[in-house]
């Protein structure tokens, strides 16, 4: 490893961290739509912006559909481009969220994951997410308040590489990870741009060389251009294992697509998305300690889906429990599940897999929860099977 | 790990006081978090919020349920502590903005077989600055009953979140505050 | 690699990624005047150069010549017919081109 730069130790709350790694970015344009779902870190931005700190066009949209849509301008004019939302803001934003990938608009989105209506709800989950899961973003999990702030600034960088020149959201936990604070490590200005050369995109609109960008595109063309998309999504964990290490050469942490603790010669995992990880984690580290063999795996990238890590990873153990904090309704289980399940029955991978559908609408997942569904991951592999196929956790019958 | 659970009402800084607590262990060197509960805001409402100490790095993101510190820093809520100990660790800490008879409480210390820390951050604020501030000496009293962190640390925290005449009140109430807090045996 | 394309000879790859399309515009090489199966005629002698029919054209196919008269461009013109309906003299007479 080259050298890690001289790193600035504070506290931030994740919705801080954030807003402070997009001024680091030296973002261009930020739009966004101010009040609820919204959290403080469009707030923040609004701040270095009229304190002279960040040199931007912070603009106020009247809803997150037209926040998304000045976004998608911006990015295709060439400007470095941010904006945050969650739960029903992001429902609003759906239509141009499939804009923004296949129009190759390049741009950073902070998710302060929360459940949607109805009943209505302002706590966290990740159906907000999961319903633009396949409008062909990246979408990558923070697990803490330093994952948030390294996440924002490897998102830029990623989406913005002209092999992908894709749109990538940065999921934090609402609440759980936007609202706390936590210690953080910050890289010093002066580094940010050495890991994050300015913008350079290949298709900027230049008015002396006028291009259509949106066009139309009839049976005859358009599954090829969907092709382009999903071939972009494929060459993600390349350019993510070039970002990563050059991260890391700044940093001093790396961040591999999938993230796991103690699965080496475990009989079994559990697998979450998001803050739950550390939960699982934390308890993991004891019950091994006791002797059971149980390990723990988060996906810091959800999309594209990193089904050859996962299939290796997952290939020699006995049993699996995926946690999905949201659900398809009608549907066989949650959408982490359904994708576990297929990346094992594609894989060859034939063991029993668990789904635990937990914390819905902010329920909490505490240090019990945590132990009972090591516990009984632990179990499956030891009795070859589970007794269920999904579980709703904690729901009173 | 030490944990920590705020009580007070919404407006009064429940969240802030949590807040600056993690703020000031993490400048000592220390890990921390600090989250609030979050609800609907309502003035006057109950409003909670937790902080966790640590030398090591904290992974738990769940609520606290059996803290080792309780601090109420109303004082209508803390003449009727009992409602506030709900899960309280034995040989924990009750850190209470107090203005009744301290007597009553020794019999709560010894039931909990907690530790109880009051300071009448009521009267210290009326009188030092003519307006009712609970949290920044509620913060004190925490920090001198429990030594979790330092006074100086605290007020390096303050610092980076206010500043002009919001910070030179809050420091001043922090400095009295920690004068007079008082420990029943 | 335009025309390849046009006649349907390419690969996903082929095509312009996002569909953004360089140089533009590319609509003069599609002659929409074949769609055409009515024609507008101008009548100088009529004609009062009010250039109304210039104004409505939804195919911007009435030229605006030096002298405010008009020109009919039948590569584009689709034949619609607005032009007669709007001429206050009667000046464009819609010609069958069976």
């Amino acid at each position: 490893m080259a050298r890690v730069a001289q790193v600035r130790k504070t506290a931030m709350m994740g919705d801080e961290a954030v807003a402070y790694a997009v001024k680091q970015a030296d973002v261009d344009v930020v739009a966004a739509y101010p009040i609820t779902p919204q959290t403080i870190i469009v707030e923040r931005l609004s701040e270095y912006v009229a304190d002279g700190e960040l040199n931007a066009s912070f603009i106020q949209a009247e809803s997150e559909h037209s926040a998304i849509s000045i976004c998608v301008g911006a990015s295709l004019a060439g400007a470095r481009v941010f904006t945050s939302t969650a739960s029903q803001g992001l429902a609003l934003m759906h239509e141009i969220l499939h804009a923004a990938s296949s129009m190759r608009a390049p741009m950073v989105m902070a998710i302060a994951n929360r459940a949607l209506n109805s009943p209505l709800n302002i706590h966290c989950d990740h159906s907000d997410v999961m319903n633009a899961r396949d409008t062909g973003w990246i979408h990558l999990f923070a697990t803490d308040v330093q994952e948030a702030y390294d996440l924002t600034l490897m998102a830029f960088r990623l989406g913005e590489d002209r092999r992908i020149l894709l749109p990538v959201s940065v999921n934090l936990d609402g609440f759980i990870l936007s609202h706390s604070v936590e210690p953080l490590e910050v890289l010093p200005d002066h580094e940010v741009p050495e890991f994050l050369p300015p913008k350079d995109y290949p298709y900027a609109i230049d008015p002396s060389r006028p291009a259509t960008y949106g066009a139309m595109a009839l049976p005859d063309t358009y599954m090829e251009f969907r092709l382009q998309l999903h071939e972009a999504l494929q060459k993600v964990p390349s350019v993510w294992g070039e970002v990563s290490r050059s991260f890391e050469e700044v940093s001093g942490r790396r961040y591999s697509m999938v993230k796991s603790f103690a699965v080496d010669g475990s009989d079994a995992v559990v697998v979450a998305l998001g803050s739950t990880y550390g939960t699982l984690k934390h308890v993991a580290r004891r019950l091994r300690d006791e002797g059971l063999r149980v390990g723990v795996a988060s996906l810091t990238m959800y999309r594209p889906f990193p089904e050859d890590v996962l299939a290796r990873m997952l290939g020699d153990v006995k049993a699996v429990v995926v946690m999905d904090r949201a659900y398809s309704y009608g549907g066989l289980g949650g959408p982490l599940y359904t994708d576990i399940l297929s990346t094992l029955y594609r894989n060859g991978v034939e063991i029993p897999v668990l789904n635990v559908v937990y914390g819905l609408g902010g329920r909490d997942f505490t240090v019990r929860d945590a132990e009972e569904v090591l516990r009984m991951a632990a179990e499956g592999a030891e009795r070859g099977g589970f007794p269920e196929k999904v579980v709703w956790w904690g729901v009173r019958r | 790990m030490i944990e920590v659970r705020w009580h007070g009402r919404g407006g009064q800084g429940v969240v802030t006081g949590s807040n600056l607590l993690a703020r000031a262990a993490i400048l000592e060197g220390k890990y921390a978090q600090h989250f609030p509960e979050f609800g609907p805001e309502r003035s006057g409402a109950p409003v909670r919020s937790y902080t966790r100490i640590s030398n090591q790095p904290i992974e738990l993101h769940t609520g606290v349920y059996n803290p080792d510190i309780v601090v109420v820093i109303d004082p209508t809520m803390a003449r009727n502590p009992e409602g506030f100990v709900q899960g309280l660790k034995r040989g924990g800490s009750l850190v209470l903005n107090y203005a009744g008879d301290v007597g009553r409480l020794s019999h709560i210390a010894g039931e909990l077989d907690v530790k109880v820390h009051v300071v009448n951050a009521h009267r210290i604020s009326l009188e030092e600055v003519g307006r009712k501030i609970y949290n920044v000496p509620m913060l004190a009293a925490l920090a001198r009953a429990s030594g979790l962190v330092g006074l100086e640390a605290v007020k390096s925290a303050l610092r980076s979140r206010f500043s002009g005449e919001a910070l030179e009140i809050n420091l001043r109430l922090l400095e009295k505050a920690y004068r007079e807090v008082e420990s029943l045996a | 690699m335009l025309e390849k394309i046009i006649r349907g000879e390419f690969g996903y790859e082929d095509l312009p990624p996002a569909a953004i399309i360089s140089p533009s515009p590319t609509s003069p090489s599609y002659k929409t005047g074949v769609w055409r199966t009515e024609k507008p005629v101008i009548d100088p002698a009529k004609c009062v150069k009010c250039l109304l029919c210039w104004v409505f054209c939804p195919d911007m196919s009435i030229k605006r010549l030096e002298d405010d008269s008009v020109k009919i461009d039948y590569d584009y013109c689709k034949g619609c017919g607005i032009c007669s309906e709007v001429c206050p003299t009667k000046a464009i007479r819609m010609v069958e081109e069976v």
